[in-house]
């Protein structure tokens, strides 16, 4: 079954005039249509307004147009607003929103011809590691409809696992890219904070968010963070880069390694996770491409869930005072003052999860805990910033598992928020840090999906990437398709 | 007892930026309700602030005129509170690191001696909107065209002992902020508006008594009529036995009086933490020296140019520097040839009535300062009397701007009459006239003069130079 193309496959197809994107488009929604109610990736599909788009970038082709995104489907999660079409970040909340205006990662794919066929599911707020906080339902991981796709963008990951669609954005504030990725078997990408913009990316933890690309390979990822990434005005935290490596790699693709890498395994990462023997026969062929490894420290990694849970909570909870029923979103019936329209339309409009870290970040913030919590926590995070800086000294990238385990069963941890939290032990540390990392395939463990993450040095997407680009030319783990394995 | 009141203010100055602090919406007064309130003013999901520059360099402006520290690097925080017309459910404001620290203003009260109040920091704030109860029976309608306005909140120490010093003050920050370009200065339109926290203390005592602060004033006499009545009323509450309570209290100008709007006991714990969407401002030396470059002469050396270098008195120095217009129209008529002492009075005189009886700002001023300069240098040079120097006011302040001062002179037959013949034969004719008065004047009843003198001028319809009459007249005796 390898009917699924990648977006790379799908641009040298539209380019050799072998199918055109209104074919590409309606395969895919056919897809959709036939296997989604099992899997519930898509909250919203915009069937029509993507075979608009698609006719419009046919039509664009004939007239001479060769840019490589032209017409390529793909989905956004549904935490990005998009014009004319509900939005929901996964909440109830905003099961009513229609976003008047479209986010810049929304605008910069419709502007190089991609074509969105919908709004991927989502953990409510991009609060949780399992795509079960969603309004709309739980979303089945494609290789075993009893597990968990990971989260928070569970949607997107499992829609590009089942071949619903070859990319998907995502965002990552504490590892919502990439731990859905290693739980799905696909390629996910947290860019550096500040590589692409935030604005219309509906807010969890501001200084942590961040958007990036969720595909199959490492090339679509390179592709689509092409088009994705950039300065925006509109964005006071997204940064001014000049790196012509980025433009290079739309139209070049990825480039090679000029030299062998030497690679960290920080050692705090390898003491309680399944699926090592995965880990250490990707560690054995990127050896054999000639890469060097070498053991490094992060030693404050312990602390790094503590901190995120505390900062990412303490931003969450005035990110979300927006959501008060007064000017969109959900309203509670007949309000009888101020007071009554805020606690009831809050209380019936946010889920358990998001109250929980509503409540921890008002607290953290609160005058007489401010200086114990959110203060102490950023004096952590900026140790935790300094222990990748040192290891950045000896090596290139770092090398670690992306998750603890494999995908869980649904409903395995919905009881126990801190099991949950576990979840994001590996990925979390470089958010708190701004650094890019992704998540690749590299086996199975149990017939489940295994993912190995590459932490780089800011704004060295490019190292990360080639990588990995040179890690999918030895190995088929990322090709694997559910129902192959089983 | 004898009590001694304590005053600081908190001034919120409106900067006078065509666009919002945070969004590109306009700032324009009076549109339609919500008509100026853009995505990122609403709050909607997933918007970003975006600093406005020029709010900035405003901020800056206003830190250098006052001499105050400029921190090059400063932190927006955000403030927390839940409020109808406060749509990110926080206001993005300066907590710990303001951009401008410590400086001072002097103030002159209109009875007692110049002092000077410093000023703790000012700092840069959003505004929110508007919550407007009695439009819609049993509901609020919420217009957020304000939200999102650039505030610079001017914190005075509590250096004022008296309601008159707090309302001298918040004129002279009003002046300043009008000198500098960075406020209309429209009250009425809540330009500007302050708070004041007051207590009293037994005369001598070095402790504060517990304070009260009065919200939301918006004009100079409420200012001290509000501080003056909560003056009065901690006084009462204190002589007799009881205590003040730190509260928020409302004035209500129609009842002179302050009411517990609430207490302090119950306020919010505003969670101020540093915004994570906007990075530290930082700006350079660089910057601040060319703002520094460009800032005008400010009221207190103009008003001291004024009296030291143009002889005028303090009361006119004051008046006139007191308002950047003023001070402009005022030199802009010495440039084009005026004599200061005349021009002032015809300011504080003539021109001041005129508009004032007709609502209209000196900016806008029919007779514009080169016409008046024209007109002073007509009185000076003697061709005008000030009989026909008001009546030559009043062709100009209908004729505008474009009049042509020397032509409505003419056609006016406004010129004096300095032909020493034709004068000579109206005295000659007068003394004829009137022989028994000139025989008295002769005798030396000086009060004759005037009588002489004013036969002339009727004569001539006031248009005799009367030193030349003068002259003539004692010629003949």
């Amino acid at each position: 079954m390898n009917d699924v193309l990648s977006l790379r496959d799908m641009s040298r197809a539209l380019s050799q005039g072998d199918v055109s994107s209104v074919e590409l488009v309606q395969d895919h929604l056919a897809r959709i249509n036939a296997t989604d109610s099992s899997l519930n990736s898509f909250i919203t599909l915009t069937a029509d307004a993507a075979l608009a788009q698609a006719a419009a970038a046919d039509e664009s082709r004939a007239a001479g147009d060769q840019r490589p995104a032209l017409g390529l489907p793909i989905a956004h999660k549904d935490i990005f607003c998009t014009a004319g079409v509900l939005t929901t970040a996964g909440s109830k909340m905003l099961s009513n929103f229609v976003a008047p205006y479209d986010a810049t990662v929304v605008s910069k794919m419709a502007d190089a011809g991609m074509v969105s066929l919908g709004k991927t599911n989502m953990d409510e707020f991009a609060m949780g590691s399992s795509n079960e906080t969603s309004f709309f339902g739980s979303v089945a991981n494609p290789w075993d409809h009893d597990r968990v796709p990971g989260g928070s963008s569970g949607g997107s990951a499992a829609a590009v696992a089942a071949g619903l669609v070859a990319g998907a954005t995502g965002t990552d504030t504490g590892g919502s890219i990439r731990q859905p990725a290693a739980l799905c078997g696909i390629t996910g990408l947290k860019p550096t904070y500040g590589r692409v913009s935030r604005f219309g990316m509906i807010a969890f933890a501001s200084s942590l968010d961040q958007a990036g690309p969720m595909t199959r390979s490492a090339e679509d990822a390179a592709l689509m963070l092409s088009v994705m990434a950039g300065f925006d005005p509109k964005d006071s935290t997204s940064a001014r880069r000049e790196d012509h490596w980025l433009e290079d790699l739309a139209v070049n693709g990825i480039a090679d390694l000029d030299r062998p890498l030497v690679i960290g395994l920080p050692e705090q990462y390898f003491q309680n996770s399944t699926g090592q023997e995965c880990l250490q026969a990707a560690k054995q062929e990127l050896e054999a491409l000639g890469h060097q490894f070498k053991t490094v420290s992060l030693p404050h990694t312990d602390a790094a869930i503590p901190v995120y849970y505390v900062l990412a909570s303490a931003e969450a909870s005035t990110n979300l005072s927006r959501y008060d029923g007064v000017r969109f979103g959900h309203r509670c019936e007949n309000p009888t003052s101020l007071q009554d329209l805020y606690e009831r339309s809050r209380e019936e409009g946010f889920g358990d999860e998001v109250k929980r870290r509503i409540l921890t970040g008002t607290y953290t913030l609160s005058v007489g805990y401010f200086d114990a919590y959110y203060l102490k926590a950023q004096k952590i995070r900026r140790l935790i910033a300094q222990d990748f800086d040192a290891a950045f000294n000896d090596v290139d990238l770092l090398l670690t598992p992306t998750a603890p385990t494999p995908a869980f069963k649904r409903g395995q941890h919905t009881d126990d928020p801190v099991a949950m939290y576990q979840q994001d032990l590996y990925t979390v540390p470089t958010s708190l840090a701004g650094l890019p990392a992704m998540s690749l395939p590299c086996g199975f463990t149990d017939n489940l999906p295994m993912g190995m993450q590459l932490i780089a040095p800011a704004f060295r997407e490019d190292l990360a990437l080639g990588l990995a680009a040179q890690f999918q030319r030895q190995t088929d783990w990322h090709l694997k398709q559910a129902g192959d394995i089983n | 007892m004898s009590w001694e009141a304590v005053i600081g203010l908190e001034i919120h100055v409106q900067l006078a930026t065509q666009s919002k602090i945070f969004s590109g919406a306009s700032t324009a007064y009076g549109a339609a309700p919500n008509a100026q309130a853009c995505n990122i003013d609403l709050g909607l999901p997933g918007v970003l602030p975006v600093l406005n520059e020029r709010a900035v360099e405003m901020a800056v402006r206003f830190g250098l005129a006052i001499g105050a520290q400029i921190n090059l690097h400063s932190i927006f925080d955000r403030k927390n509170y839940f409020y109808a017309d406060l749509p990110k459910g926080y206001q993005i404001s300066q907590f710990e690191t303001p951009i401008v620290g410590a400086g001072s203003i002097t103030i002159t009260p209109e009875s007692g001696q110049p002092r000077t109040v410093g000023i703790t920091r000012a700092h840069l704030e959003e505004d929110a909107g508007k919550s407007i109860h009695d439009l819609f029976s049993g509901q609020t309608a919420i217009d957020l065209n304000r939200t999102g306005t650039p505030l610079l909140e001017v914190v005075s120490e509590p250096d004022m002992r008296t309601a008159q010093e707090a309302s001298a003050y918040f004129r002279q920050i009003h002046t300043l902020a009008r000198y500098i370009g960075i406020c209309d200065g429209n009250l009425a339109e809540g330009s500007m508006r302050c708070d004041a926290n007051v207590s009293v203390r037994p005369q001598g005592q070095t402790e504060f008594g517990e304070r009260t602060e009065i919200k939301n004033i918006n004009s100079f006499r409420f200012v001290e009529q509000a501080i003056e009545h909560e003056i009065a009323r901690q006084i009462d509450v204190l002589e007799a036995g009881g205590k003040v309570h730190r509260e928020t209290r409302l004035y209500d100008p129609d009842k002179d009086e302050t009411r517990s709007m609430r207490s302090k006991e119950l306020s919010n714990d505003y969670r101020y933490f540093p915004d994570p969407d906007l990075m530290p401002l930082n700006i350079s030396e660089a910057f601040v020296e060319q703002i520094r470059s460009t800032l005008p002469e400010l009221p207190d050396a103009r008003c001291a140019r004024y009296i030291n270098d143009l002889d005028l008195t303090p009361a006119d120095a004051a008046n006139i520097s007191s308002d950047i217009d003023r001070a402009n129209y005022f030199d802009q008529a010495l440039v084009q040839g005026a004599s200061a002492k005349q021009t002032a009075n015809w300011m504080m005189g003539e021109l001041l009535a005129h508009l004032n009886k007709h609502g209209i700002g000196l900016v806008d001023s029919p007779v514009t300062p080169g016409l008046l300069a024209q007109l002073i240098q007509r009185i000076d040079d003697g061709t005008l009397s000030s009989k026909t120097a008001k009546t030559l006011f009043e062709a100009l302040w209908e004729a505008g701007p474009a009049a042509d001062v020397d032509g409505l002179i003419e056609s006016l037959n406004l010129a004096q009459v300095s032909d020493d013949g034709a004068l000579t034969t109206i005295v000659d004719d007068l003394i004829a006239a009137h022989p028994k008065q000139f025989e008295e004047l002769r005798a030396g009843k000086e009060k004759m003069l005037g009588f002489f003198v004013g036969q002339v001028m009727k004569a001539t319809q006031g248009k005799a130079n009367p030193q030349q009459v003068n002259e003539i007249i004692r010629s003949r005796l």
